[in-house]
């Protein structure tokens, strides 16, 4: 396996836990934002070098191997590929436009150092195969979110009992998996187990409310870093597509288009922003879910496209909201607000990243979209034209979001809500992304069909050993029994 | 080598048709986006600038086709997004054929005036910037429209035609009305938007491309016959009808057209009278080919086009204000070329367009000041102006006037009838899982699970805001 010039992972996963450490020992001081905003500045710069490094070597996968940390870590453990190679600095920027937005006055509240231990373990995450050590980070990723809903004093019995069900899936799903035959036709419950926790995790329809609990009751800073990221979905990723066979990923693809449409209609009648925020990402991520299931190399490509759309573009649409709320409160749908002549600058901010999150042409989200509903068409020519109803639909509320908080009254509050340097440099960094991305799509898109295409083949080699496998098992036993899987062939063959 | 035989000048001259204003909109958007406004009279120079440069430009392709005897010159711009392991194209490509250069010299024109006339209509107005930055969409939006070579070119044009409508709608910023119907726009633009993108991909898997000549066997607009079967036709074209309709205001979505006479003159003029209005139009006429290809499907646009106009005309004649009055009678002008669309007649329906375009930015253009004169003209009488009604409507039942006249003046019960019939359900359907969620989480919980309830309604006005 090639090998990275410097190790970038290790030390990126190190750097926030290090800097939550220094937070923590040194105390409530008024510059903590700007340390913790530093730190995720660092982090960001080590996701691209290992995003440029990674690209300089051309292979599929690469690891990086320090001996000054093999004492740490295990040498096979990170590993980056060229599904988590984007999805590395996406997360880190993420972490560091989400701080960096943040308003001191605001900063009591906000628990940063939590912040900076969930970005080591969402980076740790993103780097992981699929091994003990991810079901453990996928586990301990949940814990951050919970102490903070504890530390608030908040009711967590719905984010508990979510959470616990989807620690004690995956790890009995990938206990039972490891300790049977691949190939077994018994394979399928604990697969099926897996499945439900991933799904679990990305807030599939109906096992969603622990995702709309916790923008109630947390803060939307930790609500935000917790769910755009989308591990969820790359759960998906590297639990389930590799073991999935193709009708059942095709199945929950269904699952997942509903979610996407339901969603997209509650978020369309909610009465609070954040809610109606929560709602809106939830659609999203779950159209991700649908392309990552359609395991056709269109379909795919969309989804990765989208993925890494929707973590921009709904992190933008949430700090521009966000630095709403921490001006006024939570924000009511039911009334217009007016507040365009306050905040211009976020008014437009807003406009821009939910126009991006539905697709709209020259932003990010729109070539992805455009895959995603021809890879959904593809597969299922009727029930895909459903993602274009629920782009429909968070296109509606995207713009109904706008004109009641910016417009249709006069404001004459005196107070002034411009935004600050902080938060004008966070919404710029993703603006300039956005629309980046979006007039020049081609390198982002040849570069995800080349990871959806080497991922697809991954998948079938892993499909076609366990098949041969299957074939000894059979030939062993004298009983008859039916095969677990057929390689999927056509559709995947590039 | 002669420079008019060679294909270079065609290209520089196309790419500078479209560039222009696509040029305007970035430069007003960067300026908007990192909060530096530019002074009015830099604005409204650099309009002038670009329609000028897009319209010059047309004009002497134009001349330049007319003297080598073209009659279609494709302007490639390659592949903004290609994956040919897939057959994946992008494709990026403009068209100057009979249609499109009526069209794009049409939006040169018009948004030429209504830029030239907003200049002082909105003189030291506060949103001046903003109206320029949605002209500015709205110009890119309808030349990227009128000359599109590929369907899925069309669709980009389209989406910016229809954000800008929306936004334009909502321009009194400070003003409840004008917003609620910028978002009953956009909400209708969306489902039509919804159609236009399954056709583009149906017709995409259909023929494998999403350029309008892979629809056609032989020859350019309007000579060209569709390659799909009558059943495909069928599909494709009824979708391509509801996007029309929805973009054109045709029935049963003509109740935004009225609604959209809230945004400033000027942009009413040039949007919702003269250029908006038609691109369902347009789009009909780019794909006439398809609709030939099935007689139901022409059947269906020609009783589209006839039920418009007729509701049109009753509608326009109730109408109390002369804005929503001018929407519908633009709305009867654009059923009758609906029908001729149906029918066939393509020039005819083109140099419809054309006609009622330019008339209708005029009329909507002089509006605020027709009133005045009217005003003038009755004070001089000391009567009010005579106007008589329409003879036939004389012969007619009483009982079937008085439903004519609340037909119209309900403007075609239309918006109670997607309110009630559409949106009302879908809020119901929901409200309901959004209770049952909340008992759900209620229960888990063993306490009120949603702090949201507790939103203030009017958080901004506190004096603690900070």
């Amino acid at each position: 396996m090639s090998e990275l010039h410097f190790p970038w992972i290790q030390v990126s996963i190190l750097v926030p836990l290090l800097g939550a450490l220094w937070i923590q020992f040194m105390g409530k001081r008024d510059n903590v934002l700007a340390i913790a905003a530093a730190v995720c500045g660092l982090t960001l710069l080590l996701t691209l070098g290992e995003l440029i490094d990674f690209t300089l070597i051309g292979s599929f996968e690469a690891h990086d191997h320090w001996p000054f940390f093999d004492w740490l870590f295990d040498r096979d453990v990170f590993v980056v590929d060229e599904l988590s190679a984007f999805q590395l600095p996406l997360a880190a920027l993420i972490f560091l436009v989400t701080i960096t937005s943040t308003l001191r006055t605001k900063s009591p509240r906000f628990p940063v150092e939590l912040a900076l231990v969930s970005e080591t373990l969402v980076l740790a995450t993103f780097s992981c195969r699929p091994s003990w050590t991810l079901i453990l980070l996928l586990i301990g990723s949940a814990i951050p979110p919970w102490i903070e809903l504890r530390q608030r004093q908040r009711c967590t019995r719905i984010y508990t009992l979510h959470m616990g069900l989807f620690a004690v899936l995956l790890v009995i799903g990938w206990g039972w998996l490891s300790l049977i035959e691949p190939a077994s036709p018994t394979a399928l419950i604990p697969g099926a187990l897996i499945t439900v926790a991933a799904l679990l995790r990305s807030g599939v329809f109906p096992l969603h409310l622990w995702i709309t609990d916790l923008f109630e009751k947390g803060t939307f800073g930790t609500a935000i870093l917790y769910t755009t990221p989308l591990v969820g979905a790359y759960a998906v990723m590297r639990l389930v597509l590799p073991i999935a066979p193709t009708w059942a990923l095709q199945s929950i693809a269904v699952l997942s288009l509903v979610t996407a449409v339901y969603a997209a209609g509650m978020a369309s009648i909610q009465r609070e922003a954040r809610r109606m925020f929560c709602y809106l990402l939830l659609s999203q991520s779950s159209l991700v879910l649908v392309g990552l299931e359609l395991v056709t190399p269109i379909g795919l490509t969309g989804a990765l496209c989208v993925w890494l759309s929707v973590g921009l573009s709904m992190t933008g649409f949430a700090i521009v909201l966000r630095s709403i709320e921490s001006r006024i409160s939570r924000i009511s749908l039911v009334d217009f607000h007016g507040l365009y002549r306050q905040m211009p600058m976020l008014a437009g901010f807003f406009l821009l990243t939910g126009l991006a999150a539905i697709g709209f042409p020259a932003t990010i989200g729109f070539v992805g979209m455009e895959l995603l509903i021809e890879g959904a068409v593809e597969v299922y020519p009727l029930v895909g034209t459903m993602v274009v109803i629920a782009a429909a639909l968070s296109g509606i509320t995207v713009l109904s979001a706008f004109f009641r908080i910016f417009t249709g009254r006069e404001n004459r509050t005196r107070v002034p809500m411009h935004a600050r340097p902080a938060e004008r440099f966070a919404v710029m960094v993703l603006s300039v992304v956005i629309l980046l991305g979006g007039l020049f799509p081609q390198p982002g898109v040849k570069n995800r069909y080349h990871a959806a295409q080497a991922l697809s083949e991954q998948r079938n080699e892993d499909l076609a050993l366990r098949s041969a496998a299957d074939v000894t098992v059979v030939r062993k036993d004298t009983s008859s029994r039916p095969s677990m899987e057929t390689p999927a062939t056509g559709s995947l063959t590039p | 080598m002669n420079v008019i035989d060679s294909e270079m000048p065609f290209q520089v001259l196309g790419t500078a048709v479209v560039a222009s204003p696509m040029i305007l909109l970035a430069v007003l958007g960067v300026s908007a986006l990192v909060g530096k406004p530019l002074t009015e009279s830099l604005i409204s120079r650099m309009t002038q600038v670009a329609v000028a440069v897009a319209l010059a430009s047309a004009l002497t392709l134009v001349g330049l086709m007319l003297v080598v005897g073209r009659s279609y010159v494709p302007v490639e711009w390659g592949d903004w997004v290609t994956i040919p392991e897939h057959h994946f194209h992008f494709h990026l490509k403009f068209v100057f054929d009979a249609l499109s250069i009526p069209f794009v010299l049409l939006s040169c024109v018009l948004c030429g005036i209504v830029g030239a006339f907003t200049q002082r209509y909105l003189h030291r107005e506060e949103g001046y910037g903003r109206f320029f930055l949605y002209y500015a969409i709205f110009f890119s939006g309808m030349v990227t429209s009128s000359l599109a070579g590929t369907i899925e070119t069309l669709f980009v044009g389209w989406e910016m035609v229809g954000l800008s409508s929306a936004l334009l709608v909502a321009y009194f910023l400070e003003r409840e009305n004008p917003v609620r119907n910028g978002q009953r726009v956009w909400s209708v633009y969306r489902l039509a938007d919804a159609a236009f993108l399954i056709a583009a991909i149906t017709m995409h898997h259909m023929t494998g491309r999403g350029d309008f000549g892979g629809l056609l066997s032989t020859g350019v607009w309007p000579y060209g016959t569709a390659t799909i079967t009558s059943t495909q036709a069928l599909l494709v074209g009824s979708l391509l009808l509801v996007a029309a309709a929805g973009k054109s205001a045709l029935f049963p979505f003509s109740g935004w057209l009225p609604r959209a006479m809230e945004g400033p003159t000027p942009s009413s003029a040039i949007f919702y009278g003269a250029l908006s209005v038609h691109l369902g139009a347009f789009l009909l006429l780019r794909v006439s080919p398809i609709i030939q290809a099935s007689l139901l499907l022409q059947l269906m646009v020609i009783a589209l086009g006839t039920v418009t106009a007729i509701s049109g005309s009753l509608m326009s004649r109730v109408q109390s204000d002369i804005k929503a009055s001018l929407a519908y009678a633009s709305l009867t002008q654009v059923g009758l070329i609906v029908i001729e669309i149906g029918l066939g007649l393509h020039y005819l329906a083109l140099i419809h367009i054309v006609g009622h375009a330019c008339l209708r930015t005029m009329q909507l253009l002089r509006a605020p000041t027709l009133l005045r004169d009217y005003d003038e003209l009755e004070n001089a009488m000391g009567s009010r102006l005579p106007r008589e009604a329409w003879a036939g409507a004389r012969n007619l039942p009483v009982d079937v006037q008085r439903w004519c006249y609340r037909f119209g003046f309900d403007r075609g019960f239309m918006d109670t009838a997607l309110d009630r019939w559409i949106v009302a359900p879908f809020q119901d359907f929901f409200s309901w899982f959004d209770r049952v969620e909340h008992r759900v989480t209620d229960v888990i919980s063993r306490e009120s699970s949603r702090e949201s309830e507790q939103a203030k309604l009017h958080p901004e006005e506190l004096e603690k805001a900070a």
